[in-house]
């Protein structure tokens, strides 16, 4: 087999994988994130973080660039006493840009059980699902 | 008996009224599926029904609808009301929501009136086969990234020495780190294959009016 069927193969089985994973997708809107690696355990809900409501407000940039919040699921270590030292949420949830951390289910949202990850179609590593 | 008739007859009426109304409304209806046929052999099987996009988030599947604070969240129907529409994703595209102003997303966490730095150079890059070549703007990126989010550990800069495909876009790599986790996702193929084989397209999309790079000159109204 040339090379090139084999590339094809795989490009073709990934778009099908693509196309068809997507039916049964969460209704989760899109880009939408679960923290929740210390959270439960904790006893909170988990964490939801909306990308898009965000981006209505700020770009990219200013989390991910000015931050430090590293472009990955998962890859910042976020807890609470962090936050209210100012550093990732509490950048600017701290009663000056934004509501501050004492309005604890605003962002400890999420229902029981979910696992840490970007939702809505969204997958961190393999082809998403539409 | 004359009531039983007169029963019968309104009965019928009233059936004949209700039919006349659903099948009015049901012609109103613009694209909708015919009445989906009870049990497996619905319309469509696989494709998502419109009605399901941007859900609220009490029946989302992640938040907990008991939780107070769900109940306060914006709803996503709400804020994309007025945004112009997308085939995917948040079903917003969001290049021209922010070239129309309709977003005005601050480029510094506490200054309103700083001016993102925008980059206007195209890459294009030739794709083998019958596809369009893709056509990489930086204006349209620049407009919310700042270079160290893609240069140089997902891209190093110079045209030619970054190995990318279809592949490893799917798997997350690459134009992949964004598209299909927060950009528009890679079913919308021809945002990227833009530049036909002719030497026509490319650039910018037609449905962009104004060129990009003018835009982000003109001051947030704070
Ligand atoms: C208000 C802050 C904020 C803004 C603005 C923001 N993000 Fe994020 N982003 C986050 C957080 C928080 C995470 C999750 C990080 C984690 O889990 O450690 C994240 C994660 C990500 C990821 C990783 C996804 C994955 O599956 O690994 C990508 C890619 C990303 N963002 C892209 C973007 C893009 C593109 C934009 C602009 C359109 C953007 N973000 C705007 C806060 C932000
Ligand atoms: C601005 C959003 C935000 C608010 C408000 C907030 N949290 Fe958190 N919280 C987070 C994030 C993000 C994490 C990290 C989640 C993870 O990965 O498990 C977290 C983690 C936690 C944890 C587990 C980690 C740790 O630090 O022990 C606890 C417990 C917690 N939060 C309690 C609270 C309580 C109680 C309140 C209200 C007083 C609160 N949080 C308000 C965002 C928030
Ligand atoms: C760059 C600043 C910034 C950062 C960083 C940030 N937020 Fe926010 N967030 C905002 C602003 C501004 C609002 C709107 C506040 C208001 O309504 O007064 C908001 C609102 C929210 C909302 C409510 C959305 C709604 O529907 O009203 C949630 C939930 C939230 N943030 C969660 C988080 C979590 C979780 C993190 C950290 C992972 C985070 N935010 C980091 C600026 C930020
Ligand atoms: C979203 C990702 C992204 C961002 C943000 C970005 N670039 Fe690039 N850049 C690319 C890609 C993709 C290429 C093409 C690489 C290739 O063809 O192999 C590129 C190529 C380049 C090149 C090489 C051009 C050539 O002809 O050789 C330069 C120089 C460059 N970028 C500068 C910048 C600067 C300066 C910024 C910030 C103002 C920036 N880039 C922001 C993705 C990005
Ligand atoms: C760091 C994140 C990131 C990376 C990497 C990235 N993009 Fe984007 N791209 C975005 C964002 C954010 C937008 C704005 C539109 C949106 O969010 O849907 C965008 C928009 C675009 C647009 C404009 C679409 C329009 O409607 O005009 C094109 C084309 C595009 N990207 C192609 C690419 C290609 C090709 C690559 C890889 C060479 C790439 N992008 C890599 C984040 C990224
Ligand atoms: C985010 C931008 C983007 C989107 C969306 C996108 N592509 Fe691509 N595509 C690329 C890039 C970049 C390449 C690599 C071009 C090169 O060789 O430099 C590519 C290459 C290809 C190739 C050549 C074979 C290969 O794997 O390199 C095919 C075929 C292809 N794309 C099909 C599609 C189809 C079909 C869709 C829609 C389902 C699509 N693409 C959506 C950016 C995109």
């Amino acid at each position: 087999m040339k090379p090139i069927g084999r590339g094809f193969w795989r490009l073709t089985m990934a778009l099908a994988l693509a196309l068809c994973l997507g039916m049964d997708a969460a209704l989760a809107e899109y880009a939408d994130v679960v923290l929740n690696s210390q959270a439960e355990a904790q006893g909170v809900r988990p964490v939801i973080y909306p990308h898009w409501f965000h981006r209505i407000r700020f770009r990219c940039k200013v989390c991910h660039n000015e931050l430090g919040f590293e472009m990955k699921v998962g890859s910042n270590q976020i807890d609470m006493n962090k936050i209210l030292d100012g550093k990732f949420c509490g950048m600017c949830h701290n009663g000056d840009i934004a509501w501050g951390t004492e309005f604890c289910d605003r962002c400890h949202s999420g229902l029981p059980g979910l696992q840490t990850g970007i939702r809505g179609g969204s997958k961190s590593t393999g082809p998403g699902e539409y | 008996m004359k009531l039983m008739k007169r029963l019968m007859a309104g009965t019928v009426a009233g059936v004949l009224v209700a039919t006349l109304f659903a099948s009015a409304a049901h012609a109103a209806e613009p694209a909708a599926a015919p009445a989906p046929a009870a049990g497996v052999n619905t319309f469509n099987r696989l494709m998502k029904p419109k009605s399901d996009r941007n859900p609220a988030q009490a029946n989302d599947g992640i938040h907990d609808p008991t939780c107070e604070g769900t109940g306060l969240l914006q709803l996503p129907k709400e804020a994309f009301k007025d945004m112009p529409e997308a085939s995917s994703g948040n079903y917003v595209d969001w290049v021209q929501a922010l070239n129309k102003q309709l977003i005005k997303p601050r480029y510094d966490r506490k200054n309103p009136n700083e001016e993102p730095v925008v980059l206007d150079l195209d890459i294009v890059r030739e794709v083998k086969g019958t596809m369009p070549d893709v056509v990489y703007p930086h204006d349209r990126h620049t407009m919310w990234l700042d270079c160290s989010n893609c240069h140089p550990d997902i891209f190093i800069p110079e045209k030619g020495k970054n190995q990318i495909s279809m592949a490893m876009i799917l798997m997350g790599q690459k134009c992949g780190v964004c598209h299909g986790k927060v950009a528009f996702p890679v079913a919308e193929c021809r945002k990227c294959h833009s530049k036909k084989k002719d030497g026509s397209g490319g650039g910018k999309p037609a449905a962009q009016a104004e060129p990009a790079k003018s835009e982000p000159a003109k001051k947030p109204t704070k």
